[in-house]
């Protein structure tokens, strides 16, 4: 391509046949591209999985915790004592990080569970706190070993590095003590 | 050596070739029929499903194949999704809830069932193949999910090249249309042992699976002046049960066949214009002379 | 053709780099001032093109494996996993199956090409034995793919030639057994040939580049056989000359390659590898792949074990020794009347063996593989016995004479070379 070509017209007929290459391959470098990145969403089945799950409360005593999984994230159910809500109720809200009631964390006529996402919303380890015997923080919540996040019995980030309340899942009563999680 | 010599390996070539090519025709012979090869509405580049081909094909496989054949890798969602019989989203919950699924362990350790989900495969007429041959006198049913792709019969030389242009790749829903079509008495010499069926399509010609279609066996939904717009007859439940294995087996077919209308359009315009800006490049050398 | 560099960098970015690590220096010369004989066919865009489906098929490989699950019980749920429910996962997994094919018709092209055109000789031994090792180590790798998705076809193909080593005396047995990692192919075979598999393409590239760098180091031989004189006048500089006819023969292959991927995705494999791997059932027909269906058949036409394996080994091996079975001076078999003939009767033994190689091991077929293994190896002793006594015809002084003397054809049936390059005058 060192040489001029010898008439004008030649000049642009050779521009617009090289632009018109050059453009139908980039077109199709860009095209090859969306397989090849769209293969890394979820696939229809992990998709598909993640419908949503029903849950029995009754088995979950006063002051215990389980955990669950739904579309594989971690779930804590806490069955929470009259003082744990109490606590959580007599915050006020305005010295929170993550400024949220207890009511907004919780379905009125249902408050003694606390249904929330159990990773902690720092870097995403699990935090302690459900078993008896592990520690709960300082706020009778959870307490995130990894780096040392406390949250309270409402599950809302109190002191550490968090900067986040542990997020509640969409969820409903569909009787006295069973829910539907999703 | 000459040139003369030559010529004649070369013609002692060809021979030999041609004895090699032939001796199919004479083994074709002795063993099964060719399915005839049916009109399919998913062959061809521009190929598609039959939406309500695929939906009867659905029901006879539900009412009839399911009770013994397997289609462990084929979802109850598969039903609704763009390209497959098209039900809708709540026609195959309800479908699905309609199974007992085994999930578990629950706290307890124990399984349980509960009704079936869009998520979850068809579930298995047996659980597994040790019980489905016990069940069926040592013959195993195989599974549907992808047996139209496992299923063929030998093409032959030339057929096999022109194949490649032609596209045909039916021979999986043609052989299983025969085979359904193709039970008979067994002709004299042949004596069938309890269990055994003859077929002229299968290989061997005995096959454990009595015939399982008759004419009127599956009801087909009516059309509006109350009558089926198909015959309802074991050729018809043949042919559209093909079909869903069909789809069952290659589920994103008219997928692949529409994106491979864009991509060859594509590769042939941009061939095009390759073709013309090498001719420019090529028709000066690097010092501005002519190319010859 | 390594001669003086003729890259200049012109930023300041630019000469920095390259006092450092003159990388830009070594893709500008190799790549771009490179130069390549002017009279160079079609036949020579299929480098290009194996350098594009060895890219193609590492990059959809290393995807595959991203959904893939290497273990005898859920390797084939896995690939049907990939074809159903991952995004585009249909189109990833059949541009992996039929590339392999494809990859294999480009190489087989490719060799061909070398074989007419006498590539093979010197200068280029060493380039045309690196081709052959490529060769061998693409098998390896097609036949352990092959067997990952734990078919009926995986699990007896893999069987099959598994247990041709144990043909070998003494030591036979224990290599299999080694192979397999157990006393039958199963899961550890599967394990093992999966982590070979995702090995052996990255050392096929180590080899290309050599291959590469052979080839760039002694320069592209061309139709005529004749080797660069006068650079100036005999070659063209790499881009864009070649760059624009690569790209054009490779989006030609592509249109081929979408034909099977799109509309005949299961045209070039067995229907017997959609049904589960089964140790208690062999299939009624077991053939590989299409590309081994050539050494398949000479395997099978010796009636001894050892026999079979040896004569499979030496047609493939007996490739490597070709710069020193052909005794002739002249490369281009265009002048040699005698060689060209044994080329085409060699293709058509090729071709005729791999038909043989899908038929059944029975009666004529068994015959004619014996007939045909004998040609086989047959053209190599006729191409050292022609060269001796066979009168080439006379070669052109040079490239650049050799394209004027086809240009000055032009208009008579040979339009071939010519259509490569219109005339100026052309759109009058």
């Amino acid at each position: 391509m060192a040489h001029a070509t010898d008439t004008s017209t030649g000049t642009t007929r050779r521009d617009f046949l090289m632009l018109a290459t050059g453009a139908a391959g980039a077109v199709g470098i860009g095209a090859v591209v969306v397989p090849l990145i769209s293969q890394l969403a979820p696939d229809a089945q992990t998709v598909a999985a993640g419908a949503p799950i029903d849950l029995d409360l009754s088995p979950v005593a006063e002051g215990q915790a389980i955990k669950l999984f739904w579309r594989g994230k971690l779930i804590f159910v806490r069955h929470r004592t009259k003082k744990e809500v109490d606590e959580a109720l007599a915050v006020d809200i305005a010295t929170l990080r993550d400024p949220q009631t207890d009511q907004q964390r919780t379905k009125a006529g249902h408050e003694r569970f606390l249904i929330v996402y159990g990773n902690c919303t720092h870097l995403g380890c699990v935090p302690l706190g459900n078993a008896p015997g592990e520690p709960k923080g300082d706020y009778d919540g959870w307490f995130c070993p990894c780096h040392g996040s406390h949250y309270d019995s409402s599950g809302r980030i109190r002191k550490g590095p968090a900067p986040l309340n542990l997020p509640v899942p969409p969820y409903a009563f569909t009787a006295d003590t069973k829910i539907k999680i999703g | 050596m000459s040139r003369t010599s030559f010529r004649l390996a070369l013609t002692g070539l060809a021979a030999g070739l041609s004895l090699a090519l032939f001796q199919p025709a004479a083994q074709a012979a002795e063993g099964a029929p060719k399915p005839p090869a049916l009109s399919w509405s998913f062959a061809g580049p521009f190929g598609t499903f039959d939406r309500a081909q695929l939906q009867r094909g659905f029901k006879v496989y539900k009412e009839v194949c399911a009770a013994c054949h397997g289609a462990s890798l084929v979802r109850f969602r598969n039903l609704s999704q763009p390209g497959g019989p098209e039900f809708s989203a709540g026609q195959v919950a309800a479908l699905a809830a309609t199974y007992q699924i085994k999930d578990g362990p629950n706290d307890q350790g124990e399984m349980f069932e509960r009704p079936g989900r869009p998520a979850d495969a068809f579930p298995s007429p047996f659980p597994n193949e040790q019980a489905a041959r016990a069940a069926q006198g040592g013959a195993y049913p195989p599974d549907f999910s992808v047996l139209a792709k496992a299923r063929t019969y030998t093409r032959g030389f030339p057929t096999f090249i022109f194949d490649i242009f032609t596209q045909y790749q039916e021979q999986g829903p043609d052989y299983i249309h025969a085979l359904l079509t193709g039970y008979k008495e067994p002709p004299a010499g042949v004596t069938l042992l309890p269990g055994q069926n003859y077929n002229e399509f299968m290989p061997g010609h005995l096959i454990a699976m009595p015939n399982p279609l008759s004419d009127g066996q599956v009801e087909y939904p009516k059309g509006a002046d109350g009558k089926s717009p198909v015959p309802e007859t074991a050729d018809q439940y043949a042919r559209d049960v093909a079909a869903f294995m069909v789809w069952m087996a290659e589920p994103h077919l008219e997928a692949r066949k529409r994106l491979g209308m864009q991509v060859m359009l594509f590769l042939v315009i941009f061939a095009g214009l390759l073709y013309y800006t090498k001719k420019k490049v090529w028709s000066r050398m690097p010092d501005g002379s002519p190319a010859h | 053709m390594s001669g003086h560099s003729s890259y200049v960098p012109k930023t300041g970015i630019e000469r920095w780099l390259d006092a450092r690590l003159p990388i830009v220096r070594l893709a500008h010369d190799s790549a771009v001032s490179y130069p390549v004989p002017r009279n160079l066919n079609y036949l020579w865009t299929f480098g290009g093109i194996l350098v594009f489906m060895l890219v193609a098929q590492i990059v959809t490989g290393i995807i595959l494996v991203m959904h893939y699950t290497p273990h005898a019980t859920m390797a084939f749920n896995s690939v049907e996993h990939i074809m159903r429910d991952v995004n585009y996962g249909w189109l990833l997994r059949y541009l992996h199956s039929n590339g392999a094919s494809m990859f294999f018709v480009a190489v087989y092209v490719h060799i061909f090409r070398g074989l007419y055109y006498g590539s093979y000789k010197a200068p280029r031994e060493v380039l045309w034995i690196l081709g052959v090792v490529i060769f061998l180590l693409m098998m390896a790798t097609a036949f352990m793919g092959y067997v990952l998705p734990w078919g009926q076809m995986s699990f007896w193909g893999a069987t099959v030639i598994t247990n041709l080593f144990s043909a070998l005396p003494v030591i036979g047995e224990t290599i299999v057994t080694f192979l397999w990692g157990g006393y039958s192919v199963d899961n550890p075979t599967l394990n093992r040939f999966f982590s070979l598999h995702y090995l052996l393409p990255f050392m096929i590239f180590g080899v290309v580049v050599l291959h590469v760098w052979a080839l760039h180091h002694v320069g592209q031989n061309n139709p005529t056989g004749v080797e660069v004189k006068n650079v100036e006048k005999d070659t063209v500089p790499f881009t864009p000359y070649a760059t624009v006819k690569d790209i054009f023969g490779m989006v030609v292959f592509m249109i081929v390659f979408a034909w099977f991927v799109f509309y005949q995705p299961n045209y070039m494999g067995h229907a017997d590898n959609y049904i589960v791997a089964n140790p208690a059932a062999t299939p009624a027909h077991i053939v590989p792949e299409w590309y081994f269906l050539p050494f398949y058949a000479i395997l099978r036409a010796i009636p001894d074990k050892l026999g079979g394996v040896l004569a499979m080994g030496s047609a493939i091996v007996v490739l490597a020794f070709l710069p020193w079975i052909d005794t002739s001076k002249v490369k281009s078999m265009s002048y040699r009347p005698i060689a060209r003939q044994l080329f085409w009767a060699f293709l058509a033994v090729c071709i005729g063996l791999g038909y043989l190689g899908a038929m059944p091991a029975e009666g004529g077929y068994v015959i004619a593989s014996q007939i045909f293994t004998v040609l086989y190896f047959g053209f190599f002793v006729a191409l050292f016995v022609v060269g001796l006594f066979e009168r080439p015809k006379a070669l052109p002084t040079s490239i650049a004479d050799a394209v004027l003397a086809a240009s000055a054809k032009n208009g008579s049936a040979a339009r071939m070379a010519a259509a490569t390059a219109a005339e100026p005058n052309v759109k009058g």
